[in-house]
């Protein structure tokens, strides 16, 4: 079975490229060859683990990222084409030790079992509140509807993005990264 | 009894880290020097395999070892030891695996693989569990010519042919359901690593790390005090992860022949391919009652589609049969099944483990008969309803039981009279299920050391894994009530056999259970050392101190009070010092079944019911679910953040599988093997209003009075659907998933 990211051969690498990454706000400098995921850069070579691996062909929302603001499935985006973008993952959410408001809500409002899809479904509710910061029930399971989960139901997750958008919205809670519109539409997320 | 933590809306302990990302999963975990694995499986189904050649494999740069059955020492795995690692002389389904390679990359490790030649000699294949039987058929194991599992079940209490023979009304049928995937999210992982003295270290997200040992140790030959399993974080597992696989204990072989830390990750299709299924059943059920609508007997014979190897999949009929014989009462009851040999990948375990598949047929039988007797179908399952304090034919001690109350309050809350539009319906399923743990292996147990330091921190240490369901905050929970400090002081350490007791492993509902009650004695022997230690201290009796806040203080005068840590402190620090230490081994008072099958499995039994309210478009065929609700008979809530998300979670698992979800086979190959493909069910397609219900009757024998729920959620669900589908459409589908294909074909044929 071959892995959905193509027909890469341990004799055949290509030649590796310099990509310029801000990732969570910092410049990062790698190495990629041309056909090296955004997903395997983050996780195997900057060590930014918490974005998870769930099916490799944009159809499960596990490896969701915002790039340039807008939420990409990472393992869909070749490193490559993200060379000058700015990426937010998981870990960028928080700042200080304070959590993200929507962070927050998934705690308190039990979205969080196996936690597999956790990080891929709050970065797409970043995503989601950035372009409406007041979703009925309706708008928020059509925003997340690129992010499966196997354990929850959505029922928590649903009500815990509704929670965190009424707190972003009284001022209770700041609103999460995500500042840049979209500037690159690979691998863009529906 | 008043409590303080439990009944709260606790969040899970491991939250943050899973908000942050900071959680470590099987894929986050790296050695230095780690090789990764990859597996060349059968290209066929059922195949004599003449030669494997590796040269050109060795020869991929980066490869550090191929293996193949006739280049390792290794045994067979599963309860029944019919499954080799590597499958040598013969393939039997299109899983199996025919040679292994660690190399330094997994683009190596995969270029290996391809270049690996093997001659087969394809062999006549079966993927038709009847067809098996047949005579003639292809025999696919050679100790099972008949090609049926050795494992049988066959129950009988009464005279059911009899009885059926004298009922007022007796409705049959035949009812199928399907493959279905588990569908973690987390793709399959294993890392197994050996230290120089020969002692092996697995990271697994097994649910059975003690039982993992077993097997690794008799598969492998490696003693079991020389192999540790450590889990990371596990993303997803609902009975998938019971038997001990053959890519474990590759990883294991790979790492000893290699020399090198292994890692196997499995890709999504995979996981789609190589993990086990639900097992599909072909159920035939007879149920007969008398003018009055009681009923009177119940026939039921059950034919599982194995695959290729016995699993514990194979075992699922044992819990079947519970509802089968016990959900309501009947004097007359008769069930066999059987499990079949064929070429089709293997069935394994999943949540509920076969009682959804029983339900199924029982529930639509409870409904036809109402019909038939002219009882309003809520009305008829009440007065078939256990009671408490009874026993069941299998012998079953039915102590606390609120089947009656769910079926009244599901019925009520959906609006069970109310008006409905055209190709609107509802209906209604209960369920009996495993609430007290499950005893299927020699012990049920769980063990807990509770260990109280010097900054009042308490440290759980246990053998109970955490898989996504709530246990581990249920642990804490327990042990912050019995202590009287705040949730946050708890640690639960349980990935990691080398430190926690032993427990037969996360299945049958039972961790909170059992691991609770075990948390409950280990912390009972440290509250009673303080009691005594304060009492003196304080002027009173042991008895009459209470622990809250952090302190331990008199019933009476809470101004009379010492902080625990200070307590711990001053035991500790001084000559003749002492730890707060307590431990508990907590196996629950159930029986293991006599090979009649009789005997009172667990010590407690859940019950629910689901009602459901559907609308139907007769132009496409496709359900609507609009409303549902599930009530549950679960004791007492410990934490009713957990519960909830325990039963939503279930429920939508159900909805799949009574809706969409299905493994689609073409000659033992699956052909959706991709979340695109493969329909579980998304956010749009879980109905926004799930109401639900707890009712809360404490078991005696539970922690607190809670009982084992987190199969129950999903065990009613798919039969709810169908009797409130058989409503709409004025007809009954016997075979799910109930897609809009069998739905119009339904209409049609009524019409």
């Amino acid at each position: 079975m071959r892995r959905a990211d193509g027909e890469r051969r341990a004799a055949r690498v290509p030649a590796e490229r310099p990509v310029t990454l801000i990732v969570n706000g910092v410049r990062r400098l790698v190495h990629a060859p041309p056909n090296r995921t955004l997903l395997d850069v983050l996780r195997d070579t900057l060590g930014l683990t918490g974005t998870n691996r769930g099916c490799n062909q944009g159809d499960c929302g596990a490896c969701t990222v915002l790039l340039d603001g807008a939420s990409v499935n990472a393992c869909l985006v070749l490193a490559v084409d993200a060379d000058g973008s700015d990426v937010t993952t998981i870990e960028g959410l928080a700042e200080r030790g304070e959590l993200h408001p929507l962070q927050r809500a998934f705690v308190d409002e039990g979205a969080v079992q196996c936690g597999y899809c956790t990080p891929g479904m709050i970065v797409q509710a970043v995503d989601l509140l950035r372009r409406n910061p007041e979703p009925d029930e309706q708008a928020i399971r059509i925003g997340i509807e690129g992010n499966l989960c196997r354990c929850t139901g959505y029922a928590k997750i649903v009500k815990a993005i509704a929670a965190a958008a009424r707190g972003m919205k009284a001022g209770t809670a700041r609103p999460g990264p995500g500042r840049k519109p979209a500037t690159t539409t690979t691998g863009r997320k529906k | 009894m008043a409590t303080r933590v439990v009944g709260t809306r606790v969040p899970k302990i491991d939250a943050w880290e899973k908000v942050t990302g900071a959680v470590r999963y099987g894929h986050d975990v790296t050695l230095p020097g780690m090789l990764h694995g990859k597996i060349l499986r059968s290209a066929h189904p059922h195949a004599r395999i003449l030669r494997v050649d590796t040269r050109a494999a060795e020869r991929v740069p980066g490869v550090k070892c191929v293996l193949t059955a006739d280049r390792v020492r290794a045994g067979k795995l599963g309860f029944l030891a019919d499954q080799p690692v590597l499958k040598g002389d013969k393939a039997r389904c299109v899983r199996d695996e025919i040679a292994a390679v660690a190399a330094a990359s997994e683009e190596a490790a995969e270029e290996a693989c391809e270049a690996i030649r093997v001659e087969y000699e394809p062999l006549p294949a079966v993927f038709d569990p009847v067809e098996a039987m047949e005579p003639g058929a292809p025999t696919i194991h050679e100790h099972a010519p008949d090609n049926l599992v050795k494992h049988r079940f066959d129950f009988r209490y009464g005279d059911p042919e009899r009885a059926l023979g004298r009922s007022a009304h007796v409705v049959e049928g035949e009812y199928r359901t399907q493959f279905v995937a588990h569908c973690c999210m987390e793709p399959c992982f294993v890392l197994a690593t050996f230290d120089g003295q020969g002692r092996l270290t697995i990271h697994s997200t097994t649910q059975v790390p003690y039982l993992m040992q077993g097997h690794i140790s008799r598969a492998l030959g490696i003693q079991g005090s020389a192999i540790r399993v450590v889990q990371p974080a596990i993303g997803g597992a609902f009975g998938s992860k019971l038997d001990t696989h053959a890519y474990e204990a590759i990883a294991v072989l790979l790492a000893r022949h290699s020399g090198a830390p292994v890692r196997i990750l499995y890709t999504r299709e995979e996981e789609f391919v190589c993990a086990p299924t639900k097992q599909p059943m072909i159920i035939r059920m007879a149920t007969g009652c008398d003018a009055e609508g009681r009923l009177t007997a119940r026939i039921c014979d059950a034919t599982l589609d194995n695959g290729a190897y016995a699993s514990w999949g194979a075992t699922t009929p044992h819990i079947m049969m519970i509802g089968v014989s016990s959900l309501y009462r009947v004097d007359n009851v008769a069930f066999s099944a059987r499990s079949v040999y064929t070429n089709n990948p293997w069935s394994g375990a999943f949540r509920g483990y076969g009682n959804p598949q029983g339900t199924f047929a029982i529930e639509q039988q409870m409904d036809e008969l109402a019909q038939r007797t002219g009882i309003d179908p809520v009305r008829f399952r009440i007065r078939n309803a256990n009671h408490p304090d009874s026993v069941t034919p299998q012998g079953f001690r039915i102590t606390t039981c609120a089947l009656q109350e769910c079926l009244d309050t599901a019925a009520t809350r959906i609006g069970w009279s109310a008006p409905k539009e055209p190709w609107e319906g509802v209906g209604i399923a209960g369920m009996i299920h495993v609430g007290g743990g499950g005893r299927v292996y020699k012990s049920d147990g769980c063990g807990v050391i509770a260990k109280l330091d010097d900054f009042g921190r308490l440290t759980l240490a246990t053998g109970a894994t955490e898989i996504g369901t709530g246990s581990d905050t249920a642990m804490a929970m327990l042990a912050a009530e019995e202590l009287g400090i705040p949730v946050r002081n708890v640690s639960v350490i349980n990935n990691d056999t080398d430190v926690g007791p032993w427990d037969v492993g996360i299945h049958a509902s039972r961790t909170t259970f059992i691991a609770g009650n075990a948390t409950i004695r280990a912390c009972r022997r440290i509250r009673d050392r303080l009691a005594q230690l304060a009492a003196p201290e304080l002027g009173c009796g042991p008895e009459a101190l209470v622990f809250a806040d952090g302190r331990v203080s008199r019933a009476d005068d809470a101004s009379k009070s010492v902080p625990l840590d200070r307590l711990v402190r001053s035991a500790h620090f001084r000559d003749d010092g002492e730890m707060f230490v307590g431990q508990a081994f907590y196996d629950p008072p159930n029986r293991f079944q006599d090979p009649q099958w009789r005997g009172n499995v667990s010590a407690t039994y859940s019950f629910a019911a689901h009602a459901v309210r559907v609308r139907v478009d007769p132009e496409t065929g496709r359900i609507a679910v609009l409303r549902f609700v599930a009530a549950h008979d679960v004791g007492k809530v410990i934490n009713p953040l957990g519960l909830e998300g325990q039963i939503e979670g279930a429920v939508a698992q159900g909805l799949g599988f009574a809706l969409t979800e299905q493994v689609q086979l073409a000659a033992g190959r699956m052909q959706n093997a991709s979340f695109l493909d493969y329909k579980m069910l998304g956010p749009r397609d879980v109905p926004a209003d799930i109401d639900l219900q707890f009712i809360e009757k404490p078991d005696a024998e539970g922690p607190y009075g809670a009982k084992g729920v987190s199969e129950a959620g999903l065990i009613p669900t798919a039969a709810a659907v169908a009797n409130a589908v058989a409503d709409a459409i004025g007809c009954r589908i016997h075979e799910l998933p109930l897609t809009p294909e069998r739905v119009l074909a339904a209409i049609r044929g009524a019409g």
